[in-house]
């Protein structure tokens, strides 16, 4: 049974399957819509999330299945002290597939050795949130035509982002890669992202500290969000915060074909100015976020049985 | 000069990094034989001053994957019939079970009762990452050389 715990758990051949299945139910909608009558989805939500809970209920609904879950480890058996193990042994009695977001790193990753059914990380506190860099690379793949031979500029907070860091390792996979990294100095990708992933797939990337210097040459900007709490004083972080927002005058250098990405929920890093202009796609992301959430329930359930390998 | 007798058949290992002999006696659950088992501590050694060496008599079948994660200096030699019959280097273990627990508060290993799990991720390095939450595991002094 596959599960989908990491970014990279699916090769890079059964993820471009899963993306063109995505692509598919993006045309044609309607022939999807009835894929997984009878199935059930349970979102075990043990911290707050909006859209990629939604994202999840949605795609569900949209294959013409159900949804049982809860929202919040309050409203969960967690509170009776009862380990992540036991709630995935019961659930998989109550539904065919879990997606599980936890407050604690490799939580999902338990679940899947102790669950019935196939288990799907929703987000493990800061570590991984594989189903937001399916999002990502649909997103690219739908807005150039292609993955491969696209330079990124990655913006904001490169240190503790995890979608940033899954994003980096699923795109390492590609080819002609390139890889701009736009942060503050406090901010930076960190050293181990680099030597085990960046630097052994022969990307070139380079570092800088403005996205105007760079915005003439990049086919994707990928915006983060930076926090104050990240800083170690207030100085620095009004210092540097303006660096990282994303402005219409900004991007009047930038390419017509420029894709704005954000993972979203954004503050104040994308001004509202921008979201008028085409090249923002930070929407149009979470409607595909949808869309991939749907082409994965169908492969892990094994109804388009032909994405992943046995 | 304290004397230990040489073994007939059994292991010895040699060249422990002075200090790390009953944490490898430990790991290598020494203390469940029921065979002959010497530890020698600060022996002298020519080549790093002083060293820690286990003489195991009897026993072959020793799973000794974790020494390479403890201390790779040390040096594992096969005895049969009094003679030395095998010498070598131990390897680095590919993944290490129950051996390191994760310090990381934010993995889930903080609070269930699962198996702490550590898989080598750089070998040149010879560094480790947590199963669970990829945090990478740093010795402490007195554990292990770091390289």
């Amino acid at each position: 049974m596959r599960h989908l715990i990491d970014p990279l758990d699916f090769t890079r051949e059964e993820t471009d399957r899963l993306l063109a299945l995505a692509g598919r139910i993006i045309e044609d909608p309607a022939a999807y819509a009835h894929r997984c009558d009878g199935r059930i989805l349970a979102t075990l939500f043990y911290e707050p999330s909006t859209r990629t809970r939604l994202s999840f209920e949605s795609a569900m609904m949209r294959l013409g299945g159900k949804v049982l879950g809860f929202a919040g480890a309050d409203s969960s058996s967690a509170t009776k002290g009862e380990s992540v193990a036991d709630t995935a042994r019961m659930v998989s009695a109550y539904a065919d597939v879990i997606a599980m977001r936890h407050f604690k790193e490799g939580a999902p990753y338990v679940a899947s050795r102790y669950a019935g059914v196939p288990v799907i990380n929703a987000g493990d506190g800061g570590h991984n949130h594989p189903t937001q860099t399916l999002t990502d690379l649909l997103t690219i793949l739908r807005c150039r035509g292609k993955i491969g031979g696209t330079t990124i500029g990655l913006c904001g907070d490169l240190k503790f982002g995890r979608t940033v860091h899954s994003l980096i390792k699923a795109l390492a996979r590609y080819e002609d890669i390139n890889f701009v990294f736009i942060s503050p100095e406090e901010l930076k990708v960190p050293g181990y992202i680099l030597k085990e992933v960046v630097e052994p797939s022969g990307h070139p990337y380079e570092t800088v500290r403005t996205m105007e210097e760079v915005m003439p040459r990049l086919d994707i900007l990928y915006m983060t969000r930076v926090q104050r709490e990240r800083f170690f004083n207030e100085e620095d972080y009004v210092r540097l915060k303006d660096s990282f927002i994303l402005t219409r005058d900004k991007l009047r250098t930038a390419r017509q074909d420029l894709a704005v990405m954000h993972p979203l929920p954004r503050v104040n890093e994308i001004a509202a100015d921008v979201d008028s202009d085409p090249r923002a796609k930070y929407f149009e992301q979470a409607r595909n976020g949808v869309y991939v959430r749907m082409a994965l329930i169908l492969a892990l359930l094994g109804i388009e049985s032909d994405i992943l390998e046995a | 000069m304290l004397n230990i007798d040489s073994i007939e058949n059994g292991i010895v290992i040699d060249h422990i990094t002075a200090g790390l002999g009953m944490r490898v006696y430990e790991l290598l659950k020494l203390d469940q034989l029921d065979t002959c088992v010497a530890i020698i501590k600060n022996a002298r050694s020519e080549k790093y001053g002083k060293k820690d060496i286990i003489k195991i008599e009897g026993v072959m079948n020793i799973d000794l994957d974790v020494l390479g994660f403890i201390d790779t200096n040390a040096t594992v030699c096969t005895i049969r019939g009094g003679k030395l019959v095998q010498k070598g280097k131990p390897a680095l273990p590919k993944v290490l079970t129950n051996i390191i627990s994760c310090r990381n508060p934010r993995c889930i290993t903080s609070v269930e009762a699962v198996d702490q799990v550590f898989y080598l991720c750089d070998e040149k390095t010879h560094r480790y990452r947590c199963k669970y939450c990829e945090q990478e595991y740093k010795k402490e002094p007195g554990e292990g050389e770091t390289v």
